[in-house]
């Protein structure tokens, strides 16, 4: 008796639609039983980190704040993805955008500088990032250079230039020897949407950026080159199509996307640069993606739901000294999921006993 | 010249990790498969491997845990990978991350404790020969086995009529199903056998390099060791010069930092990684003519019936 996997003459379209759930199904299954040996009793673990976030406005408007640098770091990377380009460096990306971004804050503190700042630091983050992006791009179009790989290392560069300039030339003098620049001036911050509130201007240019991919991937030209280099690279040879563009443009906006949200994350809710600013949203990117099938709307949904996890584990171990790692335990098991499940859409699963002969020409 | 042997000894323990995980890589990227997940197998070997080590008082329990957890976690990718046909790239970042969380929840009961690191080879004589006594005879264990590794795996890979069939796997898949090899059967053992070598390259980490564990500990080596089997150009007598290449950056820039001149340590911690990206890329270049990848390296395979 074996498992064997059979094409579907055509993909499921309901499997494509329930898949992502069955993941979360199955993840929070497994989750339980982690629970379990950890000793804590699986139901209330995950009230407090499924349930409990939904329940006061302040844990809702922190998972918008966690989505927000999320999604805009997914929707880029889903496009990369989608075009079998592999960036798999948006935390360095992030990191630089956030860098680019805090020069022109660092430069015009305690200035009469006016207006313009904020929009000059988004702009410089957005090109930083993009910048940023290109270097594995170029090395893989140019050179043939594993994206993957390249992408990856300049993960560590960008993190270690970071930790350099906020221990030394950018450091606050008045910051007792803590490794951080000042708070930025009122005019280098992104506003909050709500007096008071944690919500920011972000989450709203999150939304545009949503929208803006939908429009990209559904309604134009370079959205539909994108997708056959992806799904049919010989067709797209044969449509034309230039795939080491492709790969250049789909790298430099996912860059673009992640050095804006590392700048927003930097200037809204943290307020000043320091090194730790991101608690892996790059690699929670990827899971993103693929949670929210490289669809810029699906993106968004998962991207507010993996904002949940995050809230949840900070909960989970103040409430119940459950360890943060279990966050990421739960991430990666998600992912893996997600994966599995995908699989049904291009395949079935079908059980052959050694014993009968397989008939010829099913499947 | 007692500094000379001092960095040489510890080029040569900083390599001792990437050349054994890398080799591993080897194995698994000649039979067809990418495994991105080396640097998560690592991290939880390493937490396995001090976790078994600090239990159990010896060594080599510890190293025997690495290499059992690295093979499980393994596993779940071959499941992954080969039984249901899922994006290679995809699957081993979600082991990269799973692998990250776990070593944190397996590690969290062991930050702070300390073990006696592994012992180094003493033969009378031979290991008090000036400058190179110590350097030849008195190596930890590990530094020896990855070595009989390499030259292992290269005498299974060209010599034997398995290393063969495994490297056709790699070429060309659909050949050799049609001859009748079992494609997924051999590929999920070069899995595990990747899976194996990266729990040990974890292990050594806090089993010989430094006595305790720390989260995180891996820094990126798994990523450099899947660089250094592109470096090899996938053969492994070549990654035994880029392994102590990698090594011997590494351990200079941490010199070059003590020694206090004047560049910031960042940038010299910077070093192993833009060494990569700069080596990536020109080995890259100098082969336009003809890859020297596995051809049929990181595609899906689903027997046709």
């Amino acid at each position: 008796m074996q498992f064997v996997l059979e094409k579907r003459t055509e993909r499921s379209n309901t499997i494509a639609l329930v898949s992502p759930l069955i993941a979360i199904g199955l993840t929070i299954v497994t989750m339980s039983i982690l629970f379990a040996i950890l000793g804590k009793n699986p139901v209330a673990a995950l009230g407090v980190y499924f349930i409990d976030p939904l329940t006061d406005s302040y844990s809702l408007q922190e998972i918008a704040v966690k989505a927000t640098p999320l999604v805009m770091i997914a929707v880029g990377l889903s496009l990369c993805y989608l075009a079998n380009a592999w960036n798999i460096g948006a935390e360095g990306q992030f990191l630089i955008g956030a860098v680019a971004g805090s020069w022109i804050a660092v430069k015009t503190q305690g200035t009469d500088a006016g207006y313009w700042v904020l929009p000059a630091m988004l702009a410089a983050g957005a090109a930083a990032g993009a910048l940023y992006a290109l270097i594995p791009a170029i090395c893989k179009t140019r050179f043939g250079a594993s994206e993957i790989l390249t992408s990856l290392m300049l993960v560590y560069v960008a993190d270690l230039f970071l930790d350099y300039l906020v221990r030394g030339p950018w450091r606050d003098p008045a910051g007792f020897n803590f490794p951080t620049t000042a708070e930025f001036d009122p005019v280098a911050t992104v506003p909050v949407l709500i007096a008071g509130g944690r919500l920011h201007l972000g989450a709203i240019i999150a939304l545009i950026v949503v929208a803006a991919a939908s429009v990209l991937l559904g309604r134009t030209i370079k959205g539909f080159e994108i997708r056959v280099v992806g799904a049919a690279p010989r067709a797209a040879r044969f449509g034309g199509f230039n795939s080491d563009q492709l790969i250049l443009l789909t790298f430099a906006i996912s860059g673009a996307l992640a050095g804006l949200a590392g700048i927003i994350e930097v200037a809204g809710p943290v307020g000043h640069l320091q090194p730790g600013i991101s608690p892996g949203y790059g690699f929670t990117a990827i899971i993103v993606a693929f949670l929210g099938r490289l669809n810029p709307i699906g993106i968004l949904i998962a991207g507010l739901f993996l904002a949940l996890t995050f809230i949840g584990g900070e909960q989970a171990q103040i409430a119940m000294k459950i360890p943060l790692d279990v966050t990421k335990v739960f991430q990666g098991l998600l992912l893996f999921y997600v994966l599995a499940c995908d699989s049904l859409i291009l395949y079935r699963f079908r059980l052959i006993f050694a014993s009968r002969q397989v008939s010829r020409g099913t499947g | 010249m007692e500094l000379a042997e001092a960095i040489i000894l510890s080029v040569l323990a900083a390599s001792t990790p990437l050349l054994i995980a890398a080799t591993g890589e080897l194995v698994t990227e000649r039979s067809g498969v990418l495994n991105l997940g080396v640097e998560g197998m690592m991290i939880v070997g390493a937490a396995c491997g001090f976790g078994g080590a600090w239990l159990s008082g010896s060594i080599i329990v510890g190293a025997v845990c690495g290499i059992v957890a690295g093979t499980l976690l393994s596993l779940i990718f071959a499941m992954m990978t080969l039984g249901l046909a899922v994006n290679q790239v995809a699957s081993g970042l979600a082991l990269t991350i799973l692998g990250i969380g776990l070593s944190g929840l397996i590690g969290a009961g062991f930050v702070g404790e300390r073990i006696t690191p592994a012992a180094h080879l003493h033969i009378p004589g031979l290991t008090d020969i000036p400058l190179v006594g110590r350097i030849l005879f008195g190596e930890d264990a590990f530094v020896y086995l990855s070595l009989a590794l390499v030259v292992g795996v290269w005498w299974f890979l060209y010599k034997t009529r398995a290393g063969l069939i495994l490297r056709a796997c790699g070429d060309n898949h659909t050949s050799a199903h049609a001859l009748g090899y079992p494609v997924l059967r051999i590929r999920m053992y070069a899995v595990m056998f990747g899976g194996a070598c990266a729990g040990l390259a974890g292990a050594y980490l806090p089993l010989a390099y430094t006595p305790f564990f720390i989260p995180g500990m891996t820094a990126g080596r798994g990523w450099i060791a899947l660089a250094l089997t592109v470096f090899a150009s996938w053969r492994p007598g070549r990654l035994v010069i880029g392994a102590y290449l990698f090594g011997a950056v590494t351990i200079l820039q941490l010199h070059a930092q003590g020694a206090g001149i004047g560049i910031p340590s960042q940038f010299m911690s910077s070093l192993p990684y833009l060494a990569t990206v700069i080596v990536l890329v020109a080995l890259s270049r100098a082969r336009t003519g003809g890859s020297t990848a596995p051809a049929a390296l990181g595609t899906v395979f689903v027997p046709d019936r």
